[in-house]
């Protein structure tokens, strides 16, 4: 059978790169078969054309092409109703060929008009039109003539047309340093050393984070206790020694 | 040379693209049809005689002025201009299925070339060498193509008649009349 055949020229040629484009479709690789094996359109061997087709189509790695497989199956369902036996001369039978080749006279067709206009295109393509080219509206709006003020000025006024600016209320949030270096001198009183961690707890917010450090840095300031990191981003230790223990 | 001869001239240059005699006549108000076609005429015959690099055509039913071939090549060299890549088989295919059959449904094209043309179609519609015309009747009312005048200017044609009719190809296709104007 063919397809075994041509398995073996697959393995043969699998590096072997084949442009798929080579063919406009089964209809286009049909017609050069045809014509490669000269016979007639309207009298196919189609057991014979159908073998090399199928070879084709697995040896050039067709075979992903549904179109390709499609066309295959159509042609060995055809050889396979001529092998259907004919009773003496039936004046019904009607050749199971016919479809198929009127399909092949049409694009037999076709491609004698694509002959026609790759000639014309040819032709045109020897000839440059003039090159004035209309510049494109540039996408982007040109830069703004406007002063700061205006701009301001302009802002103001949407502002004021809008019943309820809506805009963001900041609130304001005292710190509590004070409360801070309170908390901070009765821990020290119970331990000389006090880790960063020990003095915020983890579900603590800005506010208190924030005045933890300033209040450490103010009593740090004043000689009250000593802070060190022994490397950038690692945990800080506050510890008093006994210089400003004394002091 | 006349002044409405030099007129066109220029517009043709400034144009690029074919101009029809309608689009013509709007360059003088006091010009006839009779006088454009005239001008024309004397500009066409003009570049012929005194042998010029370039030339008058008539094309997808208006004028253009074009660079003489025999230049293209030397053009092309010196970088100064790119001749426009040439459309693909199945491209070409697709084109001319459109042109004969058309208004034409993407099934129709499909049926004849025996492969999928959606993506060959978008580009046809992309490079503007064919358009929607209209929709079908028939199930799902599918889109139907036509070419364009861009189809025209690509393939240097003056009209859809001037391609071969069905009849006079070597292989009439089945009976259906090619709906060519």
């Amino acid at each position: 059978m063919g397809v075994l055949a041509a398995s073996a020229v697959v393995d043969d040629s699998a590096c072997f790169v084949v442009d798929l484009d080579q063919f406009n479709g089964p209809l286009d690789l049909l017609l050069i078969l045809i014509r490669d094996e000269e016979v007639e359109i309207a009298d196919i061997p189609i057991a014979r054309i159908a073998e090399q087709f199928l070879e084709r189509v697995h040896g050039l790695g067709l075979s992903a092409a549904a179109e390709y497989l499609e066309m295959a199956a159509r042609l060995l369902r055809i050889k396979a109703q001529m092998l259907l036996p004919r009773r003496g001369e039936d004046e019904d039978w009607a050749d199971p060929r016919a479809e198929l080749v009127r399909r092949l006279l049409e694009y037999q067709q076709v491609r004698e008009v694509v002959g026609l206009l790759e000639t014309l295109s040819e032709t045109r393509r020897s000839h440059f039109v003039s090159g004035y080219v209309a510049p494109e509206r540039s996408e982007t709006s040109p830069p703004l003539l406007l002063s700061l003020a205006e701009l301001l000025a302009a802002a103001d006024r949407v502002i004021r047309m809008v019943r309820h600016p809506g805009m963001h209320d900041v609130i304001p949030r005292a710190l509590d340093v004070d409360g801070a270096m309170a908390t901070i001198r009765a821990l020290m009183l119970r331990s000389s050393l006090v880790r960063w961690v020990d003095l915020v707890s983890r579900t603590a917010e800005s506010w208190e984070l924030l005045s933890a450090l300033l209040a450490l840095l103010e009593l740090a300031r004043r000689g009250e206790l000593r802070l060190r990191q022994v490397k950038p981003f690692g945990p800080m230790e506050i510890w008093r020694d006994a210089a400003s223990e004394a002091a | 040379m006349t002044r409405l001869a030099k007129l066109l001239e220029a517009a043709l240059i400034a144009s690029g693209r074919p101009a029809a005699p309608d689009e013509l006549l709007a360059l003088d108000s006091e010009a006839s049809p009779a006088c454009i076609l005239a001008a024309l005429d004397e500009l066409r015959r003009q570049y012929e005689s005194e042998g010029h690099g370039i030339e008058l055509v008539e094309v997808a039913g208006g004028w253009q002025i074009l660079t003489r071939p025999e230049f293209t090549e030397a053009i092309e060299r010196a970088q100064l201009a790119a001749r426009p890549q040439r459309l693909s088989g199945a491209a070409l295919e697709t084109l001319a299925i459109v042109a004969y059959r058309q208004p034409v449904g993407r099934a129709d094209i499909e049926e004849i070339r025996g492969v999928s043309v959606g993506g060959m179609l978008r580009q046809l519609l992309d490079r503007g060498l064919i358009d929607v015309e209209g929709r079908s009747e028939g199930i799902g009312r599918p889109l139907l193509y036509g070419t364009t005048p861009v189809f025209l200017e690509h393939f240097a044609l003056r009209h859809l008649g001037e391609l071969p009719r069905a009849d006079e190809l070597a292989i009439a296709l089945r009976a259906q009349p090619a709906p060519l104007a």
